[in-house]
């Protein structure tokens, strides 16, 4: 997507910036049908069998992200302009918390249950 | 860093306006929008760790209906779509649009919502109800929480359209409907997660 620079009018842009105006509403339409083809193309490849299962998760992980990031860029037009540093920098910070917080609480939860004793001999010790 | 640049007394960039109230607004809801993926991204956590604490009782393969999720996924992309049209519409002016576009976007969330909570009772009922495992119990949290927050914005769309009539399309009337629009399409970067992760790939393992 071109960068429409400071000086082109942009509609709903995530603040951080006071420019706005009327933007192209090809924006919304290219950011719809990519969403839907990806979309589409998540529910087909869960619903088939045409690829292993690691190689599915992988494959709906990175089509998760991307159809993420059409709605960022097409539907919240976030973009790497100058004028947008600080939206961007409050995303990246978010995106740090929520990957400490996710992939620590998987983390912590499974090294628990590699560590701990099965439930059923833990019951029998307490009798 | 900016505002050093602009007090040194050089000619400042042209990219630096003063803060608006608009500007001022939108930022902050866009601050309380990313706090409230750092929410979600709790609960998405909680799922993920109690994803097979299924307690004998049914597991998602059991539970989840794949068409039901693409078609409330369908409503919430067009819906996501609509509401943008919807700010090209109060941008340029036009009362009748909006009306039509919100009346849209207001349909088809209401749809959405209509088909989950379709999918809840009829869980309830069949004894996979939030009691049942902390699976379900997970479930119910997350999904739930995401379904309450569509709730709020489809309450938010009645007020919207109620303020269009009363106070027109003033700054004051752009601001609130620029940060619905923002509220909105978060909303749908959630469910991406959601269907990706909680029945998607819930289906398969």
């Amino acid at each position: 997507m071109t960068d429409t620079a400071s000086h082109a009018p942009i509609h709903l842009r995530t603040p951080g910036t006071d420019v706005h105006g009327a933007a192209p509403w090809s924006s919304y339409l290219t950011g719809f049908v990519m969403a839907a083809a990806l979309t589409a193309a998540s529910f087909w490849l869960a619903s088939g069998h045409l690829l292993t299962p690691a190689s599915l998760v992988a494959a709906l992980v990175v089509l998760a992200i991307g159809q993420m990031l059409v709605h960022l860029i097409f539907f919240l037009h976030i973009t790497t302009a100058p004028a947008q540093k600080t939206n961007i920098l409050a995303l990246l910070l978010t995106l740090l918390i929520i990957a400490l917080m996710v992939i620590g609480s998987l983390w912590i939860m499974s090294q628990l249950n590699v560590h701990m004793m099965p439930m059923d001999q833990l019951m029998q010790m307490q009798r | 860093m900016s505002t050093m640049q602009l007090s040194s007394g050089e000619h400042a960039p042209t990219r630096y306006h003063p803060a608006t109230r608009f500007g001022v607004t939108g930022f902050g809801f866009y601050v309380y929008l990313l706090t409230d993926a750092i929410l979600f991204s709790a609960f998405f956590a909680t799922f993920a760790v109690l994803k097979n604490a299924t307690a004998g009782g049914p597991t998602a393969q059991a539970l989840f209906d794949v068409k039901n999720v693409g078609l409330e996924t369908a409503c919430l992309l067009t819906s996501s779509f609509v509401g943008g049209l919807a700010m090209l519409a109060a941008e340029a002016r036009r009362r009748l649009p909006l009306i039509l576009s919100l009346c849209a976007v207001f349909l088809l969330g209401l749809g959405f919502l209509s088909l989950e909570i379709r999918e809840f009772v009829g869980m309830i009922h069949a004894g996979a109800g939030p009691d049942r495992s902390a699976f379900l119990s997970a479930f119910f949290a997350l999904v739930g929480l995401h379904g309450l927050h569509i709730t709020v914005g489809l309450a938010w769309i009645i007020v919207l359209l109620i303020h269009l009539g009363t106070m027109g399309f003033s700054a004051s009337y752009r601001r609130r409907l620029f940060c619905f629009s923002l509220f909105w399409h978060v909303l749908d970067i959630v469910w991406i997660a959601i269907f990706t992760f909680v029945y998607l790939l819930g289906v398969q393992s």
